[in-house]
C-alpha cells in the first residue's frame, strides 16, 4: 500500500494558509470559508480513506507503524540526523480522524458564527495554520520535527486567542497563553536534548522499540537521585502539560476562552489540548520500561487536576469558562488513564486514554459549538443571563443535552464507554486514584447538568431580542457531532490503538460501569434539583459556604499566587536588582567613558577655530618644542 | 675669488635664519593672503640660501645643493601660481582676502 499521499494532508492545509492569508483580504469574504472550508473537506475524506486503508490492511498480527514518506532535512554529524516525514500508525491515524473531523465541523461553523466579522478571512488562514501544524504534529517521525510542529501549534493558537486583537483582554489572554505553554516548552525541548544526547536519535521508531537505544540500554547516569531518562521523561512531560493545561500550568486556557468560540471548540478543547495526551502516548513505551516513577507523577498531577478543574467547574458562572475547566478534568482523565496504564496486554489505561481523547473531541466540540450557538443568539457569555432557551432554540437544545448526557457518562454513549474503561483501568492499578475519579465523574454530571438547565430550563426570562435558532450552518455540525458523539462509542477501540498495535481483550465490568452511572446519575438529579426550576437553594448554599464558594469561585487564587509569584517576588527581589545592575553598572560605565570623551572634546574644540594663523602658531611652536626637546634631551 | 675668508658660514645661517623667521612672522600676523604669500616665499628663500651656502662652503666641488635649490625656486613658482589662484577663489567667494573672515571651516 502506497501512503505518499498522505503528504497532501499536510501540504494542502499550509497552501491555504499561504492563499487565504495573502490574498483573502483582497476576495469576498464568504469566498475565503467556501475555499477553506472545501480544502478541509479532501483533507478529511483523505484522512479517512488512510484511515480506512490502514486499518484494513494489517500484514501480520500487529499493526505496523509505516514511514509514509521521509526526508533528510539536516545532517549535523553522523548520528545528529534530522528527519522530516510522515509515520503511520494506529495512534497517527486515530488523531488524523479526529482532528480533520472536528477541524471540519468548526470550518463550517465558522462560516454563520464568524459571519460579518471583519476579520473572516483572516480566520480561516489562521484555521488552516493550526489543522496544518497540529496534523504536522501527529504526523511527525521524531521528536525534533514534532517540537516544530508543536510549536506552531502554539503560535497559531496564540494568534487565534487574540484574534479580537482590539480586545486588552483577548490580547492579555493570548500573551499568557503563549508564555505559559512556552515555558514548559523549555522542559520539553531541554528533555529532548537529554533524551536524544543519551540514545543518539531523535526517530521515534527507534526510541519506542523494544530493543531500540531507549530502552535496551537506558542510561545509568544518576542526577539528582533520579536517572537521567526519568529526568528527560519528566521534562518532556512538563511540556505537555504546558500544552494540555494540567496543573500547575493550566492557568492559560480559562483565559483562552477569549478567543472566538468555534476556535475553542477546536483548539481548546478537541484537539490541540490533547497534544500532551498524545506526547506522552507517542513515547508511552519509554516511560513505561525505563521510568516507571514518571508514569506515577503522570497519574497523580492528572487526577488532582482532574478533581481541581471539577471543583472549580461548578462555581464558575461564564458558560464557556465552564467548559474549559470540563476540559481540563477531562484530560484529567486521561493522563490517569496513562499513568495507570501497563504495557501489552495490560495496556487498559493505554487504549482507554485514547478513547477518551476520541470520544471526549467529538463531545467536547459539541459543547463548545452549542455554547457558541447559544451564545451567538443570546450576546452574552453568562448562564445567569440564559434561561429557558429550549423552545427557541430546539436542536440547540437536544444536540447539547446529548452531549451532556454523553459527558456525563450515561451509556449507550460513546463517554460512558471510554471513561468506564479509564476506571477500571485505574481500579485495577490504584484505588485511591480511581475513588478520586469516581467522585470526579460525580461532579462532572454535576456541573455540565447545572449548565445544562440553566441555560435551557430554569426562569422563563424576557429577552430584549428574541432568540432564535442559529442558522443551517451551524446547526449542521451540531446535528453531525451529536451522532459522532453517540456513536464513536461502538468503535472497536481496543482492536486498534494499543500499546503494541495487538488487540487487546477487554471485557465489561459491572461492578465498575454499575457505581459509576449511580453517581452520574446522583450527580445529575442534584442538579436538577438545584437548577431545574429558578429557585433561591443554589444562592442559600453558597451563601452558607461563602468562604469556600468565594475560594474555589477564585478558583483557589492560583492566578493571583502566580502574579504574586511573578510580581511580588521574581520582579521585586531577581528583576528589579539585575535591572538596576544593568542601567548604574552597566549602563554608567560605557556612559562614564562617553561623557569623559565629551568633555575633554568640549575643551579643547575650541582650538579648531578656522583660523588659519592660529593653526599655523601651534604646529610652529609645537615644532619648536620639539625641537628643544630633543636638544635638552641630547 | 676669496669670499670664504670675508664672509664666513655662519654669516650665511644667520642671514637665512633671520629671513626664515621673518618670513614665518609674515605668515603668521600678516592678516593679509597675498602678505602671507609673501612670508611663506621667503621662508622658501632662507632655505634656498641654507642650500647654497653648505653646498658651496662645506663640499665645494659637488652641484646637488645648486640643484635643490633651482627646484625649490621652480616650485615656489608653482606654489605661487596655485596659492594665487587659490586667493581669488576666495576672494570671489567672500569678497574678501582678509584670512581671519575666512573661518568657515571649524568647530
Amino acid at each position: 500500500m502506497d501512503y505518499s499521499y498522505t503528504l497532501l494532508i499536510l501540504l494542502l492545509p499550509f497552501l491555504l494558509f499561504l492563499f487565504i492569508g495573502l490574498i483573502g483580504n483582497k476576495m469576498k469574504p464568504q469566498l475565503s470559508g467556501v475555499l477553506g472550508t472545501t480544502g478541509l473537506l479532501v483533507i478529511t475524506v483523505l484522512s479517512y480513506f488512510t484511515a480506512f486503508n490502514y486499518f484494513t490492511n494489517k500484514t501480520g498480527e500487529a499493526f505496523k507503524a509505516i514511514e509514509a514518506f521521509q526526508f533528510l532535512w539536516l545532517q549535523f554529524t553522523d548520528k545528529l540526523i534530522i528527519h522530516l516525514g510522515i509515520l503511520l500508525d494506529p495512534l497517527s491515524v486515530m488523531m488524523l480522524v479526529v482532528i480533520t473531523t472536528v477541524s471540519l465541523m468548526v470550518h463550517i461553523y465558522s462560516m454563520g458564527y464568524m459571519k460579518g466579522e471583519v476579520g473572516f478571512a483572516r480566520s480561516y488562514s489562521f484555521l488552516s495554520l493550526f489543522t496544518c501544524s497540529r496534523l504536522g504534529l501527529v504526523l511527525a517521525t521524531n521528536i525534533f520535527q514534532m517540537y516544530i510542529f508543536w510549536e506552531l501549534v502554539g503560535v497559531s493558537s496564540y494568534l487565534l486567542i487574540g484574534f479580537y486583537y482590539e480586545r486588552p483582554s483577548a490580547v492579555a489572554a493570548a500573551k499568557k497563553a503563549f508564555i505559559v505553554t512556552r515555558f514548559a516548552d523549555l522542559g520539553f525541548l531541554i528533555g529532548i536534548l537529554i533524551l536524544s544526547f543519551y540514545t543518539n536519535t531523535f526517530d521515534f521508531n527507534l526510541l519506542t522499540s523494544d530493543d531500540g537505544p531507549a530502552i535496551a540500554q537506558p542510561a545509568t547516569a544518576v542526577f539528582m537521585g533520579l536517572s537521567v531518562t526519568t529526568w528527560a521523561m519528566l521534562l518532556i512531560f512538563m511540556g505537555g502539560a504546558g500544552k494540555s493545561a494540567m496543573f500547575p500550568l493550566h492557568i492559560w486556557l480559562p483565559d483562552a476562552m477569549e478567543g472566538p468560540t468555534p476556535v475553542s471548540a477546536l483548539i481548546h478543547a478537541a484537539t490541540m489540548v490533547v497534544a500532551g495526551v498524545y506526547l506522552v502516548a507517542r513515547l508511552f513505551p519509554i516511560y513505561h520500561f525505563t521510568s516507571p516513577d514518571s508514569l506515577n507523577v503522570i497519574m497523580y498531577v492528572g487526577s488532582f487536576t482532574s478533581l481541581f478543574a471539577a471543583i472549580i467547574a461548578c462555581t464558575q458562572l461564564d458558560i464557556k469558562r465552564v467548559l474549559a475547566f470540563s476540559t481540563l478534568s477531562q484530560i484529567g482523565y486521561m493522563m490517569v488513564a496513562l499513568g495507570v496504564s501497563g504495557y501489552g496486554s495490560e495496556g487498559l489505561g493505554y487504549m482507554a486514554s485514547l478513547f477518551h481523547l476520541f470520544t471526549h473531541a467529538f463531545f467536547k466540540a459539541l459543547l463548545f459549538l452549542g455554547a457558541g450557538s447559544v451564545i451567538h443568539a443570546v450576546h452574552s457569555n453568562l448562564m445567569t443571563e440564559m434561561g429557558g432557551l429550549k423552545k427557541y432554540m430546539p436542536i440547540t437544545h437536544i444536540t447539547f443535552l446529548i452531549a451532556c448526557l454523553t459527558i456525563a457518562g450515561i451509556p449507550p454513549l460513546s463517554g460512558f464507554f471510554s471513561k468506564d474503561e479509564i476506571l477500571v483501568a485505574a481500579f485495577e492499578h490504584n484505588k485511591m486514584v480511581f475513588a478520586v475519579q469516581w467522585l470526579v465523574a460525580g461532579l462532572t454530571a454535576f456541573y455540565m447538568f447545572r449548565l445544562y438547565f440553566n441555560i435551557f430550563w430554569s426562569s422563563n426570562r424576557e429577552y430584549h431580542h428574541t432568540p432564535h435558532e442559529s442558522p443551517a450552518s451551524m446547526t449542521i455540525p451540531l446535528i453531525l457531532l451529536a451522532v459522532a458523539s453517540i456513536f464513536s462509542g461502538f468503535v472497536p477501540f481496543h482492536d486498534l490503538v494499543t500499546t503494541d498495535g495487538l488487540p487487546l481483550q477487554t471485557e465489561f465490568h459491572a461492578m465498575i460501569a454499575v457505581p459509576s452511572v449511580a453517581i452520574a446519575v446522583v450527580g445529575i438529579i442534584f442538579s436538577a434539583m438545584l437548577y431545574f426550576r429558578k429557585n433561591p437553594k443554589p444562592e442559600s448554599i453558597a451563601t452558607s459556604l461563602s468562604g469556600i464558594y468565594t475560594f474555589v469561585y477564585h478558583k483557589f487564587y492560583i492566578d493571583e499566587v502566580y502574579l504574586f509569584i511573578t510580581h511580588n517576588i521574581i520582579f521585586q527581589f531577581i528583576s528589579r536588582p539585575v535591572a538596576w545592575f544593568d542601567r548604574h553598572i552597566v549602563d554608567g560605565t560605557m556612559n562614564l567613558i562617553g561623557n569623559t570623551t565629551v568633555f575633554f572634546s568640549g575643551a579643547i574644540k575650541r582650538m579648531q577655530s578656522g583660523h588659519v594663523q592660529w593653526y599655523i602658531w601651534y604646529f610652529t611652536s609645537g615644532a619648536l618644542l620639539l625641537v628643544l626637546l630633543i636638544l635638552y634631551l641630547n | 675669488m676669496n669670499l670664504q675668508a670675508e664672509i664666513p658660514l655662519d654669516y650665511m645661517i644667520v642671514l637665512s635664519t633671520i629671513v626664515f623667521f621673518v618670513g614665518l612672522l609674515g605668515v603668521i600676523i600678516r592678516r593679509n593672503l597675498i602678505s602671507m604669500l609673501m612670508g611663506v616665499e621667503l621662508m622658501l628663500n632662507a632655505v634656498n640660501i641654507n642650500f647654497v651656502a653648505f653646498n658651496h662652503y662645506l663640499f665645494p666641488h659637488r652641484l646637488e645643493g645648486h640643484f635643490f635649490a633651482l627646484i625649490v625656486m621652480a616650485i615656489a613658482a608653482a606654489e605661487a601660481a596655485i596659492a594665487i589662484a587659490l586667493i581669488i577663489n576666495i576672494y570671489r567667494q567672500f569678497a574678501t582676502v582678509n584670512v581671519d573672515d575666512v573661518d568657515e571651516l571649524k568647530y
